[in-house]
């Protein structure tokens, strides 16, 4: 489904990624692992438009988007929920759930359904939708952040941290929804620094380290791997 | 509910007292300089729609405010074209010359595209002054006529000219109130919310910034033209950096970013020029000041601490009456608040 190969992002004269080959299937969930500043967000930001890559082809299902504007990124298909749970503070849980469908805009019925449908993954944004997002928990706001995201009925979706400074019971929580979301027919990338957490729900995942891949594998050979064991799982 | 109707009963005050003004006052020198007021606070009610919805603050505005008033000059004066073609066509001028600006302006970002478009205001404000055979140069220009007549409605004596200008104010208020409340509004805030968040649900935000330039810089062209034929006379000063400073003034002494804002604060600080006049120059060491605290203490101006007054308020209500008992009244006040929010 997706396929990048050899990509390269610099900053000025820093590279923030260097020859990262990444392959995600139809229906996986796949896992980026790393700390910070390995590269996880940088390989997001190519993906979805925000950063140009200086070098390497990104290949979603059959055209390279590599360096297309973002907007025509998420018209493709690919919708990034950013890190750090980022809402329109100022506007209401709908309408920022409305404002995640922009790509659909003229669809009225479409967006009506995509709104039912994620009130009933978060039941709870029901309740609030004429809150502010401002006025909502850490938690809630993550949903929010994730439901908006699927308004636009992406393929695949880029979570960034979607467990940072998250109660352990609310991680729990998300990674049960993440995996709803997958089962229901979206493929999903996710980027953690949770490996224990993430590897429970990923198909696939690649390891960061400054900047480039340093190991790949199935979910079980990750977990079973002392060097990604020591670093990310702490066993 | 109540809210709603609360808004909607000031909304109607407020426009059958400027509809009785002048038969209340009689003062042709107030009818005049509530008329100048009303001219401004179109071209401020353009700039608030960039820089309060959409977070860039451009001060070229006071040129393009001249761009608009040359435009209905020349096209009159010189070309001879009828007086409401000008006027149709003044808009378009202004507005084009915005998108010629905003292709490249708009690739600047905060300061810098304040700095940006502050050369740009500078140069439209040269250019007027140094293109003598077609702007007049430092002479101006002179015999602009009055709005021509429609039927039998004629726009040369003062009180019509302030119905004239009055309905064109109430057309720009309610052309904002349509764009603000709708999803266009929306991506505008998103926009001034976070480019980048804007841009990852999909939104093309440069597509969308033009978009605003443009429409920005029509209800600045449309204020100039009011005002060249209002004034009858343009000289190259009303595309200088000091009007741009002017309008940003009003909208941030009344509230940048709301839609009462540019009447509010328009409207006082005229007001509180025109009666400290007798200290010439001097007024702007009170202004100084006063512009500072405001910024300090109320970012949103007037407007927006009234609102903010009154959201605290409406929380104070809410929960009273959570204390208090049923959930239906409670419902009430909830919706009270939100559509403040939705106001502010």
């Amino acid at each position: 489904m997706l396929k990048v190969t050899g990509l390269t992002v610099k900053y000025g004269s820093f590279s923030a990624i260097e020859d990262v080959d990444i392959e995600i299937g139809k229906g996986e969930i796949v896992v980026l692992l790393g700390s910070n500043g390995a590269g996880k967000s940088t390989t997001f930001r190519a993906i979805s438009g925000l950063s140009k890559p200086s070098k390497g082809k990104i290949n979603f299902e059959g055209s390279l988007i590599g360096g297309k504007s973002p907007d025509r990124i998420v018209q493709s298909g690919i919708v990034q929920c950013a890190e750090g749970r980022k809402l329109f503070p100022q506007m209401t849980v709908y309408e920022n759930l409305i404002m995640g469908a922009y790509v659909h805009r003229r669809k009225k019925t479409q967006i009506k359904q995509a709104v039912e449908d994620v009130y009933e993954l978060f039941p709870i944004l029901q309740e609030k939708k004429h809150d502010t997002a401002g006025s909502l928990s850490g938690g809630q706001q993550q949903m929010l952040a994730i439901g908006r995201s699927l308004m636009s009925h992406p393929k695949l979706i880029l979570l960034d941290e979607p467990s940072i400074g998250l109660a352990p019971l609310i991680v729990e929580q998300m990674f049960d929804v993440i995996q709803k979301i997958n089962k229901d027919g979206t493929t999903i990338l996710l980027a953690e620094q949770n490996a224990n957490a993430a590897l429970k729900i990923a198909d696939r995942g690649y390891v960061f380290e400054s900047g480039s891949i340093v190991v790949q594998g199935t979910s079980e050979e990750l977990y079973a791997n002392d060097a990604v064991r020591k670093a990310y799982i702490g066993a | 509910m109540q809210a709603f109707l609360n808004q909607k009963t000031i909304t109607a005050a407020f426009i059958l007292l400027a509809v009785a003004f002048p038969i209340l006052t009689q003062n042709n020198y107030f009818i005049y300089i509530v008329t100048l007021s009303f001219i401004w606070m179109i071209g401020v009610y353009g700039l608030n729609l960039l820089a309060g919805y959409t977070g860039y603050l451009s001060l070229a505005h006071a040129g393009f405010f001249a761009v608009g008033a040359y435009s209905l000059g020349i096209l009159t004066v010189k070309a001879g074209i009828n007086y409401w073609a000008a006027l149709v066509l003044a808009c378009l001028i202004t507005s084009f010359i915005g998108l010629l600006i905003g292709l490249i302006a708009l690739r600047t970002k905060e300061h810098f595209f304040a700095i940006y478009t502050l050369c740009v205001g500078y140069i439209l404000y040269l250019v007027i002054y140094n293109w003598e055979s077609i702007t007049g140069g430092v002479r101006g220009l002179i015999g602009i006529p009055a709005p021509s007549n429609i039927g039998p409605i004629s726009f040369q004596n003062p009180l019509s000219q302030y119905y004239l200008v009055l309905f064109f104010l109430l057309f720009t208020i309610l052309m904002m109130y349509r764009i603000v409340h709708s999803l266009s509004g929306r991506t505008f805030i998103a926009i001034r919310n976070s480019e980048e968040l804007a841009q990852t649900i999909g939104i093309s935000t440069m597509k969308n910034k033009l978009v605003v330039l443009v429409l920005s810089t029509f209800f600045a062209g449309l204020a100039g033209a009011l005002y060249a034929s209002f004034i009858r006379f343009i000289g190259p000063d009303i595309g200088y950096i000091t009007i741009t400073f002017d309008l940003l003034m009003y909208l941030l002494v009344g509230g940048i970013g709301t839609l009462a804002g540019p009447i509010v604060g328009t409207l006082l600080l005229v007001w509180v020029s025109q009666y400290l006049q007798f200290l010439q120059d001097y007024r702007m060491l009170i202004f100084g000041p006063l512009l500072t605290l405001i910024i300090i203490f109320y970012p949103r101006g007037i407007v927006g601490a009234i609102y903010s007054w009154k959201m605290k308020l409406g929380k104070k209500a809410k929960r009273t009456s959570d204390r208090g008992k049923s959930s239906g009244h409670d419902k009430g006040t909830g919706s009270m608040a939100e559509k403040k929010v939705e106001e502010g």
